[in-house]
């Protein structure tokens, strides 16, 4: 059932380079992000009255008014989990649009995670600052659990075993992102696909769970997306990416990363939770979904959110992978930009950019007959339209 | 296994516990030797990760409980790169649920990766940290 108010959609992505070091501040990585969106839209920044990221990002928004001349926000918002909350941006602007609360909201998200923090190092201090939803990182850290990829592996392997999902199995997932990220000018992996035996030789991240080639980059960079009304959205510069459902889910004793303490590990109950939220909101299956960004950290990730989202049976995943289904003439093309992996990690949010471009027919690897598209980070999702 | 001998001769290296109002009692026990949870004093309810308020009652009078110390091995995984640190080789990392119905982030030790059965059983010990502290670890037991 649709939700009141305004209907609303993306009318403006916008990015920077993706890289190791961009040279530059964060806040600046962050203005030149929101700029981009603005100009892909037709709509001038100082008309921005509304501002939503994630923990952990540290240009706010304070720094951006300074910046892009904004006259003065209605509407803000930071949403705890770091990652974990890239789509539940895209569901708050919504909601603040739908309401009235404001008119032109701007999400973003903008770090030098490569050349300044390197989230792939051993943790110690600021992840776990107060307030961004990692505070039981700290039953991990004595025990030699430092890093995510350790912390999303343990829990990986439940599900692994529970399904004879190998290593091998993953490797494929890893072959298919980097060709699409092969493609895609954008991708730092650019023209640099690998193949299967590349994947398995690469070094022990997490064994018997990941390998380097199954995590995804540091990076530096910064996207943005311009969420208005529909109505509004019609008149700009781009074909608007209506967004027909949006929603976050954390269900009880569900939590980012150290996500351990539900009692069913071969499933995430928070994919499960948004997945339930946008079919009966959308008043759509998994059917009508012609492409999916699933955040991809670690490639462990994407198979249970397929799983969750219905798009094959639990424990199905690898052979929906193997069968060629998240290749573009399959059933579902996925991270159809080369992922997290291979496009480049800025937390989800170009993923999300991704989605909008296949609505709009503007991907360089375009699905055909695009009419809907899944954007999920498990925690969150949206469903996307074309007009 | 010599490892272990040299964590018990040479001085600890392992981190210590980051220490919140919330947990602290959980590693002060430890440290003493015992393995403890928390408990509603209302309605009996035992959670992990602990936390001030039941969820199931809504009673913010919690009671230490003492645990078996006695569990089930659900998983377990071995952190390669980049090392931990404070690990002079990577520990086995693992999830054990407990007896009493929780589950722990914890370490297997008396065991080689090669030798870890499904679902072992497993008891606790404690292992020093570089700050004089303890942390539980856990052991197959047959």
């Amino acid at each position: 059932m649709a939700r009141e108010g305004r209907e609303t959609a993306i009318a403006g992505i916008g990015q920077t380079e993706f890289s190791k070091r961009s040279g530059r501040s964060e806040l600046q990585l962050a203005a030149e992000a929101v700029k981009a969106a603005c100009d892909d839209a037709g709509v001038p920044p100082a008309e921005i009255d509304g501002l939503v990221t994630f923990s952990l990002d540290p240009s706010d928004e304070i720094g951006l008014i300074r910046c892009l001349g904004i006259r003065d926000l209605a509407f803000t918002t930071r949403i705890p989990g770091g990652g974990a909350a890239s789509v539940a941006t895209i569901a708050q602007a919504r909601a603040a649009v739908a309401s009235g609360a404001a008119d032109v909201v701007v999400c973003w998200r903008a770090m030098n995670e490569r050349s300044e923090y390197r989230f792939g190092r051993p943790q110690a201090g600021g992840m776990f600052a107060p307030g961004n939803g990692t505070s039981s990182l700290l039953w991990c850290m004595p025990f030699g659990a430092q890093t995510p990829g350790s912390w999303a592996a343990l829990g990986a392997r439940v599900y692994m075993d529970a399904f004879g999902v190998t290593n091998h199995d993953l490797g494929r997932l890893s072959v298919i992102e980097r060709a699409y990220a092969a493609k895609n000018p954008a991708a730092w992996f650019f023209e640099k696909p690998i193949a299967l035996e590349d994947h398995q030789a690469s070094r022990w991240v997490v064994e018997p769970v990941l390998r380097l080639l199954d995590c995804c980059q540091e990076s530096d960079g910064g996207v943005a997306l311009l969420v208005t009304t529909l109505e509004r959205a019609r008149r700009l510069r781009q074909p608007p990416a209506r967004l027909l459902a949006a929603t976050q889910s954390i269900p009880f004793d569900v939590e980012v990363i150290s996500n351990y303490y539900h009692d069913d590990l071969t499933v995430m109950p928070e994919a499960m939770g948004t997945a339930r939220r946008l079919w009966e909101e959308s008043g759509l299956s998994p059917r009508h979904i012609q492409a999916a960004m699933l955040y991809d950290a670690f490639t462990p990730q994407v198979l249970m959110q397929l799983e969750a989202f219905g798009f094959c049976g639990r424990g199905e995943a690898k052979d929906f992978i193997a069968a060629g289904e998240i290749e573009l003439g399959g059933r579902l093309p996925v991270n159809t930009h080369g992922g997290l992996l291979g496009e480049a990690y800025i937390h989800g949010m170009n993923s999300i950019a991704e989605g909008v471009r296949q609505v709009r027919g503007q991907s360089a690897n375009q699905a055909r007959g695009v009419e809907h598209v899944l954007v999920s980070c498990a925690m969150a999702g949206a469903i996307l339209g074309r007009v | 296994m010599e490892a272990e001998l040299s964590d018990a001769v040479a001085a600890p290296t392992r981190p210590d516990p980051i220490e919140t109002a919330d947990t602290a009692f959980f590693w002060a026990a430890a440290t003493r030797g015992e393995l403890v949870g928390l408990a509603c004093a209302d309605c009996g309810d035992l959670a992990h990760p602990p936390r001030p308020m039941c969820p199931r009652c809504l009673s913010t009078r919690r009671h230490e409980v003492k645990l078996s110390g006695h569990g089930r091995l659900l998983t377990w995984i071995l952190p390669r790169h980049p090392a931990p640190l404070g690990f002079a080789e990577p520990p086995i990392v693992a999830l054990v649920d407990l007896d009493e119905g929780i589950r722990l982030v914890t370490n297997l030790v008396g065991v080689a990766p090669d030798a870890i059965e499904p679902r072992m059983r497993v008891a606790v010990e404690f292992t020093p940290t570089a700050g004089g502290k303890a942390v539980p670890v856990f052991r197959p037991v047959r």
